[in-house]
């Protein structure tokens, strides 16, 4: 470098402006990435810390128990049913939303008439920005009583006595319970799932189509065959990732799970998920009961670090969606 | 080989269903937002007064607005962004420019993709771990020491609650949009005798300065509607009040508290809240498509 500056013998020998403060900047920008990693290890360690208390005194029965008991004389917390009612409400509410998602994705890349395509894709991209407590709003003062009337209690007295369907249509029909909140969770995540799994589709190569098209495919086929087995990696790396979201809402589900801590017997039973325990009880937590609530928060830790780390691993391999 | 009939028409058949389901489900899929958006309006419009921005959250019964709510809404928002948007382009940076394919590199890169879709509420209950919560005693030359940053439930600590999840998003967008820039852009600045980092901030950064201003709006879109992370770290607080170093009231928060109440008009505040807050996110997210070329999404 500063041969250069010395071309002439006549010019003076400068040091740029500026260069002594280049490992400064380099510092401050590793020291900014490395703040990410260090939250990430900081929200594990401190979660660990604050449920150990917790996690020592109940064991295995932490996970397994299902008393969730914060009366002072007998504290037992036993946390089975908001794990099984996390699980539970996130799968359902995948299975509910994946059809719907592949479909609109589908129809959007492979059948819309394209002066539609621009209107209706952006309109799924900006309601998955819409704030999930606007879909927690909507879901307890909409769709509750609407369901109650409409849903629950149909079907609540056409179960036929003694069969499987009383037993999974038991519950009392005010609208909210497990079944509702999953319907709730799968609105939700549609948009984000749609909008994912258009951006793959469209990465699929035009030639790749036609070529079907040529061999004289029908577009279920061209769909089903041939573009759906392209984004495969990358179609469950979103499927994975709306799982997440799924696991980890807090809004929409709190408003109309019921919130009940026992473990769900029907459909239409209330029910809570790890989230909506943690959102409910934890500003009225004595201290042996924040830290089964900061365990709580250990367990959905765990759970959403695996299940997103495996959707980004599948996805990276295809788009950095 | 023979085509039989009936094995066209099956497959015809086949194609006419799936067709027929897939219009079918983004029919019903774009009915229930619409059903959603429309109640939002109708009951949110019909909360709507000259109240909501100039009176504060009331008791049941009487008569209030949001304005506390408002304002500590845009000052935690804007503290988190002032926080999130600094971190994230220099660590966007450090990742684009000085990592490469380090393992290192590697790792932050793929924590940040898992951070960015990270619960929020867990993330709340880290920040009221280290900034609500904390009493540190240390016993030094025979007197006990508490170390309490804040000790109670602040705007500030709501502010880094929102800023550890806008930061991710930052990252992400102001890696892949310095990415774009071509390497000659790099050389042709060192070739001039400017130091690296002087390429970055006068030739890179503001190359990239619509993509990176992209990402930082739809964080703030992400950030302002977070009610999770607000629970246990700024709390709420019923009055008005500029004082970030105490508990204070925030949009979704207080719709949250109003929404669970038995009062109608409370229900309705909630409402009026619910609408504010999703058009502003709406319009956040439309200026920040028209500022990228192409449609940019976290």
């Amino acid at each position: 470098m500063s041969t250069a500056v010395n071309a002439t013998p006549t010019a003076r020998r400068t040091t740029p402006r500026g260069f002594a403060l280049e490992p400064v900047f380099e510092g401050l920008c590793f020291a900014a990435a490395t703040a990410l990693l260090a939250a990430l290890g900081g929200v594990l360690v401190s979660l660990a810390i604050g449920g150990w208390p917790a996690l020592s005194r109940f064991g295995l029965s932490f996970v397994t128990g299902v008393t969730w008991d914060p009366n002072p004389d007998h504290e037992t917390y036993g946390a089975a049913g908001p794990i099984v009612g996390t699980l539970i409400t996130s799968a359902a509410a995948l299975i509910m939303a994946l059809p719907v998602a592949g479909g609109v994705a589908f129809f959007l890349v492979e059948l819309c008439p394209t002066i539609l395509r621009r209107p209706i894709g952006t309109a799924v991209e900006l309601l998955a920005g819409i704030p999930s407590i606007v879909y927690g709003m909507w879901g307890l003062f909409v769709f509750a009583p609407f369901f109650a009337t409409h849903v629950e209690t149909p079907l609540m007295t056409w179960a036929p006595p003694g069969s499987i369907w009383e037993t999974l249509f038991s519950g009392i029909p005010n609208g909210s319970g497990m079944l509702a909140a999953s319907i709730i969770l799968a609105i939700m995540i549609l948009p984000f799932m749609a909008a994912t799994l258009r951006e793959l589709l469209n990465t699929v190569p035009t030639q790749v189509r036609e070529s079907a098209y040529g061999l004289g495919a029908t577009t279920a086929e061209v769909v089903l065959k041939v573009t759906l087995p392209y984004i495969r990696r990358g179609a469950i790396g979103a499927v994975m990732l709306g799982l997440g979201r799924a696991l980890g809402e807090t809004m929409a589900v709190t408003f109309i799970i019921g919130n009940s801590h026992a473990f769900p017997k029907g459909l239409f039973d209330s029910g809570s998920t790890i989230a909506s325990t943690i959102a409910n009880e934890f500003n009225e937590a004595g201290p042996l009961q924040s830290s089964a609530l900061i365990a709580l928060g250990l367990v959905l830790f765990v759970i959403t670090f695996t299940v997103l780390a495996l959707a980004r691993l599948l996805l990276r391999s295809q788009v950095r969606a | 080989m023979a085509v039989s009939a009936r094995h066209v028409a099956a497959r015809r058949l086949g194609n006419v269903v799936f067709v027929a389901f897939c219009a079918l489900v983004t029919f019903i899929a774009l009915a229930a937002l619409a059903l959603i958006l429309y109640s939002l309006i109708v009951q949110g419009l019909g909360g709507l007064n000259l109240n909501i921005f100039t009176k504060s959250t009331p008791a049941a019964g009487t008569p209030g607005g949001l304005i506390n709510a408002i304002v500590g809404s845009i000052l935690m928002c804007v503290l988190g962004m002032i926080i999130a948007v600094t971190m994230g382009i220099l660590g966007g940076t450090w990742l684009a420019e000085y990592a490469g394919e380090s393992r290192y590199g590697t790792i932050i890169r793929f924590l940040n993709d898992v951070l960015l879709s990270a619960p929020s509420i867990l993330i709340g209950l880290f920040v009221y771990e280290i900034l609500v919560f904390p009493h540190i005693q240390v016993r030094l030359f025979g007197h006990d020491i508490k170390i309490e940053p804040f000790g109670h439930f602040s705007g500030l600590a709501g502010g880094v609650a929102l800023a550890l999840l806008a930061a991710p998003v930052i990252v992400r967008t102001t890696e892949d949009v310095l990415k774009l820039q071509p390497i000659a852009l790099r050389e042709s600045g060192v070739a001039l005798g400017a130091p690296v980092w002087h390429v970055i901030r006068t030739i890179l950064w503001r190359g990239s300065a619509s993509g990176i201003l992209t990402g930082a709006l739809l964080a703030f879109a992400r950030i302002s509607g977070e009610t999770a992370p607000l629970l246990f770290t700024a709390l709420n607080n019923q009055f008005f009040s500029w004082d970030m170093t105490h508990a204070m009231a925030s949009l979704p928060v207080v719709i949250f508290q109003d929404a669970l109440t038995p009062y109608p008009d409370l229900n309705r505040l909630a409402w009026a809240g619910a609408l504010i807050i999703a058009a502003s996110v709406l319009a956040v997210t439309i200026i920040a498509r028209a500022f990228s070329q192409e449609p940019r999404r976290s």
